[in-house]
């Protein structure tokens, strides 16, 4: 693949790293927000403060962990701290500007759910259930989430509501008593969405180059808002896709290593 | 004071069907060992406690060990969803769990409260979280300075915690490194406690701040090197990614799970851990 040839998954992360400043302390969520976190601290943020929920603060990792609690993690943080350390003085505490999150599913106000599909006590799938979720959501500073666009997953009703975004809409976090942000950005496969200011619906703000609004709209179970004015996204630059593809091919040499797997 | 016993000793004296058990290890020093010999010894209708339930716990209920899950992540990280907890939950197989689900913040802090002897934990946390219509054990108090209301669940206090550790001293001193997740709090809030150590040695050489469970805080330690497999032992060997990915396809199916059991675990014994993680070891 060329330098101007590039993946919509790879255009995803690419957008999404851009989010993250130098000086942001962020909770990184497993899956593609921690590949889009390390893509900011290998380019624009290398000063960038990472956190993984097994408590390693100021980790760098060489490649991207498995689970939040690969070895990596802990050998290249500045320190490890106990799990109720970090849930309770780093996150409670209001030291995290950012919570990075992907979502099973998500409705138009930033509510994810990663809980149940179908009924709670009867579900039709169990999936993972909410992890550090439901507290990132209203512990950090503002939230970014990433995800790949479909039907199945951005749907007009959530089956649960896992982690709280917007709720209703408006002003529904403050009536609950949440100070922060909440969701203040989502990046998806085809487009950049931010809330919009008064509704908090997730607005599309920009295409990713070759998307049209069709396209946002065919892999998006709501009716889908656009900005008035909705621009392009920035190709991947040369060095954002060389950064992103040498990690995911170190990534994928280290995690295939060892025997497989005759004693889980 | 810790005894030095084998491991089959020490789940035979410390762990009964019906009891609440917590194994502990976040990713990292999953007892994985000490699950297994649980199985071996036909252990049933146990209360599993862990924040974060993987594939040694997808084996516990798979096997029909399990009547109620107490946690906050299920799932086999990076790879997808348990398999056997599914069949249990969606299924009934071989017996439907009752599941009590919390946020990470809650049992962190449940735990905490457990080892600090209070009754309950409060944190500010499952603000418009689904969580709280569904688990009645998410209550709320009213902060009596500020009047803020702030979420309140019980505190964790299993019969018996199961962890793994880098090692123990003779005196039965353990140290734990690396990502130490919620394991000394799991041992303290317990009302007993079975170690699994990679090594025993004469001077843990622990630095003064490390994290280490006096040995009069633990009733059982017992020498399982390898007894983490497929999680890692900072310093002794590395996380098994890729029996984390194999074991997806293995849990796919009741037949392939009932044999992988078989095979690895009733016709098993604590001494094979060693020989699978040779291949893992680190420089360390």
């Amino acid at each position: 693949m060329s330098e101007t040839d590039f993946t919509p998954n790879e255009m995803m992360t690419i957008a999404a790293s851009r989010a993250l400043k130098n000086t942001d302390v962020c909770f990184v969520g497993i899956g593609a927000p921690s590949a889009a976190c390390n893509i900011a601290r290998l380019t624009h943020a290398p000063d960038v403060t990472l956190i993984y929920e097994s408590g390693t603060i100021g980790t760098a990792p060489t490649v991207l962990p498995l689970s939040i609690g690969d070895g990596e993690l802990c050998d290249t943080a500045v320190t490890t701290v106990s799990v109720p350390e970090m849930f309770r003085y780093w996150l409670q505490g209001g030291r995290v500007t950012v919570g990075f999150l992907g979502a099973a599913q998500i409705d138009r106000f930033g509510n994810i759910n990663t809980t149940v599909i179908g009924d709670y006590e009867h579900p039709k799938t169990r999936l993972p259930g909410g992890g550090g979720a439901p507290e990132i959501a209203s512990s950090c500073g503002e939230i970014f989430i990433t995800l790949k666009q479909s039907r199945r997953a951005m749907v007009d009703k959530i089956d649960f509501f896992t982690s709280f975004g917007h709720g209703e809409g408006g002003d529904h976090r403050e009536r609950l008593g949440i100070t922060t942000k909440g969701p203040t950005l989502m990046v998806t496969d085809l487009a950049v969405w931010k809330p919009d200011p008064v509704t908090r619906e997730f607005t599309v703000v920009s295409l990713h180059p070759g998307v049209t609004r069709e396209m946002v709209q065919a892999e998006c179970g709501w009716t889908v808002r656009f900005a008035e004015a909705v621009e392009e996204t920035p190709a991947p630059t040369g060095i954002e896709l060389k950064t992103l593809r040498d990690l995911n091919a170190r990534t994928k040499a280290a995690h295939s290593g060892g025997k497989s797997g005759e004693a889980a | 004071m810790a005894q030095f016993m084998t491991l089959p000793e020490a789940v035979a004296q410390n762990l009964n069907s019906g009891d609440t058990a917590a194994f502990e290890g976040f990713t990292h020093l999953i007892p994985h060992a000490s699950a297994h010999e649980a199985i071996r010894q036909g252990i049933k209708d146990l209360t599993l406690v862990r924040m974060t339930p993987d594939v040694v716990y997808d084996q516990l209920i798979g096997v029909g060990a399990v009547r109620k899950l107490i946690f906050s992540y299920a799932g086999n990280p990076g790879v997808g969803l348990l398999r056997r907890l599914r069949d249990s939950v969606e299924n009934g197989w071989p017996n439907r769990i009752e599941i009590e689900e919390h946020s990470h913040a809650a049992m962190a802090n449940a735990y905490e409260a457990g080892a600090a002897g209070l009754p309950f934990a409060t944190f500010r946390g499952y603000k418009g979280a689904g969580l709280a219509n569904v688990n009645s054990n998410i209550r709320s108090v009213t902060c009596p300075f500020t009047g803020e209301e702030l979420a309140a669940v019980p505190a964790i206090r299993p019969d018996v915690s199961f962890i793994h550790a880098q090692k123990a001293d003779r005196k039965g001193n353990v140290l734990i490194e690396g990502i130490v997740g919620v394991q000394k709090e799991a041992v303290l809030a317990a009302k007993r406690s079975i170690v699994t150590v990679e090594e025993i040695v004469d001077d843990l050489s622990a630095h003064p701040n490390a994290c280490v469970l006096p040995g009069w805080t633990v009733t059982a330690i017992c020498l399982v090197p390898g007894g983490a497999h497929p999680s890692y032992a900072h310093g002794y060997y590395s996380r098994d990614n890729a029996s984390y990915i194999a074991w997806d396809k293995i849990a796919a199916e009741r037949g392939t799970f009932i044999a992988w059991i078989k095979d690895n675990v009733l016709d098993a014994k604590p001494e094979d851990f060693a020989d699978r993680i040779k291949h893992l070891r680190s420089a360390a």
